[in-house]
């Protein structure tokens, strides 16, 4: 065979695919979601690893929960509350707008109990129960932290790797790396729930699932509750499914005509994305009925029989079936974790939302031999200080941002379980041991999915970009 | 050595050749070019750790200048000897097999192949010949190259595009068909679809100019400058909203205007560049280049609660710089915020020497929480501006009448004055109590009689009333009437008023009289003036009689005590057999039941019923002085005080003058802002930030160019002016070289650059080198003449291809990058919106003006805002708009940056966070769906399906043939026609058959349908319409 027929016969090849998939990684080839890409990248170089997990579920818990009160227990804290943060802790750190004036910084010990779960003997607060009975399936992660004070910056560094606007962010980083594996189903997923806690509560911003500078078939998509859980999903009032059949029939042949006069491959991927469409149709209503579900499963993530219960415990049992699917990363974002006041009547209240959910998720997946090959990740942003934000009285405190360190837990594919990693002082104020940036952070989801982090690049105004920036070391204390 | 590459360097060739997006030219060539052969290969492998940033320099290796490279190393090696591949370390490394000798190490995942390799060693052969940048070089302009074919070409870009393909050996495409021409130029200069009358013209024109003659028509069309300002608003990274935090609304829109217009009106791009970047800072800015200089407002803001202002300045700056880096200069300047550049020749010092630029900027780090951040500039619309025109000039007249001689006033003043001295004081009045006839409250009060003649009132009290007392008069030749208001211990605060205070605003008085033998016969008598013995502050006499319900005279805080207010008629009434006063005493002042609660009318016929009339004690003691003694001051002060109290003319104008000045107060604050440049008195010291970091400053710097450009014109001034004119200094080597490759890009689908964001070391070397060198010269010479140049492209025999590609052009040149067809690619977001608008007829073809906010799922932004104190900031929940504004074109979408528009986000569209130079092109079933459900889409196809039944013709195969010939601008082929015949008649018989579906459809959308039309006919009608919008062909500029 002559060099000239080979490139033909790729060229073909191509072709059947949709020309779109000259140079992504091979894994992402069969995704029809993900044609159009035009970069050269001749191999999955990033691809180093045998991933151990396939799907990430994030649980994005936005507002900066307080690791102080729900995980990093520290007895020593009780002897100094009231009394003034010591300089040497803050050590000239940057505190926000909103505390920076304060005359007083009063440390806060929590006033929920703290007890120690499972063989682990991690230690939990009084608000997780639920998340106390899968502390042995967890790695507990305490050293986590990050340079910004805010929650605009905040969210978008740990979502996209920088602070300011522009990035992709990390579920668009996998759908670009390893595509999807569910033809019918966008590989990267989006849902949103209200938390009970604080209600006038931070915004969220489409930037944080966006695509920044890679294609936007890579944006993450927002299933939604209530109408189409995805935009423009259901033919218009009066078109039934028939209608919707002749019609896309029509527009097939007419197209293929086109395909054959003009010789575009353009024309071949964009009949087959009809035909996905219409495909969709009918699998995201599938995926969003839980009549399917037993009872027993509903009751588990706090749902009654007809699945009917809190907006965040739909989405966890949602995330499970599209991860049963082959949705490579779904993304929950649960809102209100920003206690500046009213803590301890706030918190519970958020916990009370979550903590039910998550741990069924957990141990639903576990059940069905899932959790192996998912990555399972809960956290927000920030922490919180330990100083409290307003006046501290014997029954109310508030607390600011809080950087230097905070808490979130990991489960499932390629994490360690049953560990607690990571240490703080005393004040919960800055890391002893372990320190986990969260550009490591992010290294190591991706390290878990395969991914050499420093290799998963795309190049935009000259310059190979990275989820992980130019930092990042994978932890291998998490690791299994 | 060579033999045993041989195999290896043919079968990576063939690699090569597959995957790269270029075609294989280079290889082919000859001689080695250093910019186009040899620096992507050192810049990608090698630049990283052995160039310009001399922090990450390892071993003190550069390799990015000659210099460098041909210096011996410590180690004692040479990367490069001219001349002698043998003895160049750099080739030895490369080649090494020995993992730890190996270059580029394992690590950077870089790899130089074989092909590479041979190149360079070819080229260190060669002689090794450096070369500055190309584009940092100053273009020159080529000579039109030699070409064989000598009739296809129809400008000097067909010459450079002509070369390049006959040295490929292949040939350009023929002409496209008219239909598709004028549609693509259509779609191309204006961002809309042709009409049927336009397609018309041009088909059946004969003329040889018939072609330049639609490009024409195009380029005069006022949608031009909608169409080149959309492209202009990605760059400029415009938006609705703040984009940070909170995301709260703001408002550009006149930037946005300024912008369309100063497409349409064809401003040259020098002088579009220099008001953008610095309209502020031009001598005697007018409005619009002050509007203009909101280019760099563009930028998000932050107000979140606990930022830190300094941070945000910075970032405001930083985005600033890159921006202009990226418009502009198409060099990746943001590299640099950190670090010195790790491929082209730019210092962090350049960074923050361009950021100076911008660090005098008037503004907060934090604001925007209450709409457009400071600085801003009021702004109106025409017909605002008119209303204000229009108002000042109004009250202009008025005023100066008012200080104006006025010969009937001075006449009245003049007697007055005189009067003044004989008047009696006015105690000396004879005021007769008049018997009450006939009394009436028209709110329902009650009013009694009581023996004293007063008039007590009680009962309801309306929150305004108005009294008619019929009175006898008690004298003959009555001159003068007087109201009594009286305290009552039966009012509250003893009255005499009946409000909470005791208060009245007697706001109107009218008196007429009648005989006694015929009352029913009343004739008005005209009030000359009025007095009253104690009148509130702003509340005088004066007012009762001004004509005017709103005025009034009243008596706080002198209540629960009598009050009389008289009133002079302008003649004595003769009325020999007796007269009855017919008084109408009115108040309906804003303030509620201000009425009287007890009052006795009377009557004099003293000549001077007034009496003296109460002056002040300056005007008083004024007036004693002899008018010769008076000064024009206290001459003026007289004039004021009579025509304000006694001249009720005067105080007409006086009150019609205050009204038109709160309308200008209420139009004023009304007025749109815009954002705009503007500088502090003193700009902030500008540092180099380590790593970026705004609390990290470092030495520092003032405002100046990148030391890599040509310097700045000696005496230009050092700030943003003079940063706009370097900019477009004919001598500068990347301005128009970047612009007109962005015009290109627009046309063409890829630029000839085609990182058209960077031009730099790690860009990508154009495909027509001496063509891009040629428009960029072209431009310049013709004075940045932007039309002209959007002419020149569109005119060439190139752009004029048909786009039809055979397998061996897709073999051969996969990406279209030599030309050899016209390209074809799907349609932007916005313009697969205004086209189905536009040939369903549903178009708002209004250009400009605010954004309007057109169908979009419910719950998109509230589901990220949705916070309880959202109603405390704007654009926090959308509210969507109605009638025309739902069918204004996709540019005029309100672009919430956190949430932006769901439907044109879906086909590419950036979110405008920052600047967008190149927008991507996906094809993903989310678009499929769009297209298909998207209300905006179904009640066009709704619409469109009603054109085709009332003007399509009577036949199924007329209407398809109409549709196609709307949308698509030909007629149908026979097969298509039989495909959308046959699915007509499938829907036709299902919606037969489903009459309620056929009603729900096309009741989609808030415009009206035909409701003559047969519904399950229209409902059939409207599928075919959206399969035919939902063409390939219709979504794709062909």
């Amino acid at each position: 065979m002559n060099v000239e027929q080979e490139i033909r016969l790729r060229l073909t090849r191509r072709q059947l695919l949709g020309r779109a998939s000259v140079g992504i990684g091979t894994a992402a080839l069969a995704s029809l979601l993900n044609p159009g890409l035009a970069t050269a990248k001749p191999q999955a170089a990033f691809l180093n690893f045998a991933p151990k997990a396939k799907r990430v579920i994030y649980m994005f818990m936005s507002g900066g929960p307080s690791h102080i009160d729900l995980f990093d227990h520290k007895p020593a804290l009780r002897k100094f509350h009231g009394t003034e943060l010591p300089e040497s802790i803050r050590n000239g750190q940057r505190i926000t707008g909103m505390t920076s004036g304060q005359k007083s910084f009063p440390c806060v010990a929590p006033m929920f109990k703290f007890a120690q779960h499972g063989k682990s003997g991690t230690w939990l607060s009084e608000l997780l129960p639920h998340t106390a009975g899968i502390v042995d399936d967890i790695a507990l992660v305490k050293s986590v932290n990050t340079e910004a004070i805010n929650h605009d910056p905040a969210i978008t560094f740990i979502n996209t790797g920088s602070q300011q606007p522009g990035r992709p962010s990390i579920g668009s980083w996998l759908s670009y790396g390893l595509g999807s594996e569910n033809q019918n189903l966008p590989a990267f997923i989006v849902m949103i729930s209200q938390g009970s806690g604080n209600k006038t509560d931070q915004p969220l911003f489409s930037r944080l699932w966006g695509s920044g500078f890679i294609p936007t078939q890579h944006q993450g998509v927002r299933f939604r509750s209530g109408g189409d859980p995805v935009l423009y999903l259901s033919n218009p009032p009066g078109v039934l499914p028939d209608n919707r059949r002749q019609m896309l029939d029509a527009v097939g042949r007419l197209n293929q005509m086109a395909e054959q006069t003009v010789g575009d491959p353009e024309i071949d991927t964009r009949i087959a994305q009809y035909e996905m469409a219409f495909r969709m149709q009918t699998s995201v209503p599938e995926v969003s009925d839980l009549s399917g579900e037993s009872k027993a499963t509903l009751a588990m993530y706090g749902l009654d029989e007809n699945g009917n219960g809190s907006q965040y415990a739909r989405n966890c049992l949602l995330a499970r079936r599209l991860s049963e699917r082959g949705v490579r990363f779904i993304q929950l974002f649960h809102r209100g974790w920003d206690q500046h006041g009213s803590l301890p009547e706030q918190l519970p209240k958020q916990c009370q939302d979550v903590d039910q959910p998550s741990a069924a998720l957990v141990k639903d997946l576990k059940a069905r031999g899932l959790l192996d090959d998912t990555l399972i990740v809960w956290g927000g942003e920030f922490g919180r200080t330990v100083y409290s934000q307003g006046a501290l009285t014997a029954t109310n405190y508030g607390r600011d941002h809080h950087g230097r360190c905070f808490s979130t837990w990991m489960a499932g594919g390629g994490i360690k379980p049953g560990i607690t990693y990571g240490e703080t002082d005393d004040f919960c104020y800055n890391i002893v041991k372990d320190p986990v940036h969260i550009h490591d952070f992010n290294a190591t989801v991706l390290h878990t999915l395969g991914i050499e982090h420093t290799k998963l690049t795309y190049r935009f105004q000259g310059r190979d970009f990275r989820l992980t920036d130019v930092h990042g070391d994978v932890v291998k204390g998490l690791l299994s | 050595m060579q033999q045993r590459f041989g195999n290896r360097l043919f079968a990576i060739a063939v690699v090569v050749l597959m995957v790269g997006g270029l075609p294989s030219y280079a290889a082919n060539r000859p001689s080695i070019d250093y910019n186009r052969d040899i620096r992507p290969i050192l810049s990608e492998n090698c630049f990283a750790c052995h160039g310009p940033d001399a922090n990450k320099r390892k071993a003190g290796l550069r390799l990015d200048v000659r210099e460098g490279a041909i210096k011996p190393l410590k180690s004692g090696e040479t990367a490069v000897v001219p001349g002698d591949a043998g003895h160049s370390a750099m080739l030895a490394r490369i080649l090494s097999d020995d993992a730890d000798e190996h270059m580029p190490p394992e690590e950077t995942g870089k790899k130089v192949t074989a092909a590479q390799a041979e190149l360079l060693r070819r080229w260190v052969q060669e002689g090794a010949v450096w070369k500055g940048l190309w584009s940092l070089e100053a273009p020159k302009r080529p000579e039109l190259p030699e070409v064989t074919n000598s009739t296809w070409q129809k400008n000097a870009i067909d010459r450079f595009v002509l070369e390049r393909l006959e040295k490929e050996g292949l040939n350009p495409s023929p002409e496209a068909d008219r239909p598709t021409l004028i549609r693509r130029l259509s779609l191309d200069l204006t961002g809309l679809p042709p009409t049927t009358a336009e397609v018309d013209a041009f088909t059946k024109d004969a003329s040889p100019d018939a072609y330049e003659k639609v490009v024409d028509h195009f380029l005069a069309s006022p949608h031009y400058g909608e169409r080149m300002a959309l492209e202009w608003l990605d760059a400029a990274r415009f938006a609705d909203t703040h984009g940070y935090h909170i995301d709260s609304g703001r408002d550009m829109t006149r930037w946005r205007d300024w912008v369309i217009h100063a497409f349409n009106k064809n401003t040259p791009f020098d002088v579009f560049t220099v008001e953008q970047l610095a309209g502020d800072l031009l001598p005697n800015p007018t409005l619009e280049q002050k509007i203009a200089s909101g280019f760099h407002r563009n930028n998000m803001v932050n107000f979140e609660g606990g930022a830190v202002p300094e941070e945000y300045l910075t970032a405001y700056n930083v985005d600033r710089v890159n921006t202009t880096g990226a418009v502009w200069l198409g060099l990746t300047v943001g590299c640099t915020q950190c670090h010195d550049h790790k491929y082209d020749p730019i210092s962090q010092k350049d960074f923050y020497q361009l950021y100076a630029f911008f660090n005098g900027v008037a503004e907060k780090g934090l604001d925007g929480s209450r709409g457009n951040a400071a600085p801003v500039m009021s702004v109106g619309t025409l017909a605002q501006n008119q209303e204000i025109t229009k108002l000042t000039s109004a009250i202009d007249d008025i005023e100066k009448q008012l200080v104006a001689a006025n010969t009937s006033w001075d006449a009245a003043q003049l007697t007055w004055e005189k009067e003044q001295t004989n008047r009696p004081d006015a105690g000396h009045v004879q005021w007769i109590a008049a018997e009450p006839r006939e009394i009436k409250s028209s709110g329902g009060a009650k009013l009694d009689v009581l023996g004293d003649k007063s008039i007590a009132v009680t009962g309801p009290n309306p929150a305004q009333d108005t009294y008619t007392a019929m009175v006898l008069s008690p004298v003959v030749g009555i001159s003068g009437m007087q109201l009594v208001v009286l305290p009552d211990e039966a009012l509250k605060a003893k009255g005499p008023g009946r409000s909470e205070n005791g208060n009245l605003v007697l706001t109107e008085v009218h008196i007429g009289y009648a005989s006694i033998n015929d009352p029913s016969k009343v004739k008005p008598i005209k009030i000359k003036s009025a007095q009253a013995d104690f009148s509130q502050d702003n509340f005088p006499a004066s007012n009762a009689i001004d004509g005017n319900p709103q005025t009034g005279w009243a008596i706080f805080p002198a209540v629960g005590q009598a009050h009389t207010i008289a009133f002079e008629l302008e003649k004595q009434i003769e009325s020999p057999g007796g007269a009855l006063l017919n008084v109408t005493l009115e108040f309906k002042s804003q303030f509620s039941n201000h009425s009287a609660g007890r009052f006795r009318i009377s009557a004099t016929s003293d000549k001077f019923p007034l009496g003296q009339t109460r002056v002040p004690a300056n005007v008083a003691g004024l007036l004693r002085l002899p008018n010769e003694s008076r000064s024009d001051k206290n001459k003026a002060e007289i004039r004021t005080w009579f025509r304000t109290n006694l001249m009720p003319e005067y105080k007409s104008l006086r009150d019609q003058s205050d009204k038109l000045k709160k309308q200008l107060a209420v139009a004023n604050a009304n007025l749109p802002s815009t954002m705009v440049m503007q500088d502090l008195a003193k700009p902030r010291d500008t540092f180099i930030l380590m790593r970026g970091q705004y609390d990290k400053p470092g030495e520092k710097v003032t405002p100046n160019t990148p030391a890599c450009l040509p310097p700045m014109a000696a005496g230009a001034p050092k700030n943003r002016l003079g940063l706009a004119r370097w900019l477009v200094d004919p001598g500068h080597p990347l301005t128009a070289r970047v612009i007109v490759n962005r015009y290109w890009q627009m046309y063409f689908g890829t630029g000839l650059v085609k990182t058209a964001e960077d031009f730099g070391t790690q860009g990508e070397y154009p495909t027509h080198p001496e063509l891009l060198d040629w428009l960029a010269t072209e431009f310049i010479a013709s004075h940045w003449d932007v039309k002209g140049m959007q002419k020149r492209i569109v005119m060439s025999a190139t752009y004029r291809q048909a786009s039809h590609a055979t397998p061996e052009l897709i073999v051969k040149d996969p990406e279209d990058r030599l030309l050899a067809r016209a390209p074809r690619f799907r349609l932007q977001a916005e313009f697969l919106r205004d086209q189905a608008l536009a040939v369903s007829g549903l178009l708002n073809r209004e250009i400009g003006g605010k954004s309007v906010s057109p169908y979009q799922p419910p719950g998109l932004w509230e589901e990220l805002m949705s916070r309880s104190d959202g109603a405390n900031f704007t654009a926090q929940s959308y509210v969507q708009s109605h009638g025309p504004d739902l069918y204004r074109r996709g540019m005029y979408t309100f672009w919430k940056r956190t949430s932006p528009p769901a439907s044109l986000t879906t086909f590419d569209a950036p979110d405008r966070e920052v600047c967008t130079v190149r927008r991507g092109r996906t094809n993903t079933p989310l678009q499929a769906l769009a297209l298909m459900n998207d209300p905006t889409y179904v009640e066009a196809a709704r619409k469109l399906a009603e054109r085709a039944m009332t003007e399509g013709g009577a036949t199924a195969e007329e209407r398809i043939a109409y549709v196609y010939r709307i949308v698509l601008a030909r007629s149908p082929r026979p097969q298509e026609l039989a495909v959308l015949r046959n699915v007509f008649d499938q829907e036709w018989s299902g919606y037969r058959r489903n009459a309620e579906g056929a009603l729900k459809l096309i009741s989609v959308g808030e415009s009206a349908r035909n409701e003559k039309l047969d519904a399950s006919e229209h409902a059939a009608w409207t599928m075919v319409c959206s399969a035919i919008l939902n063409l390939d062909e219709t979504v794709t500029k062909n």
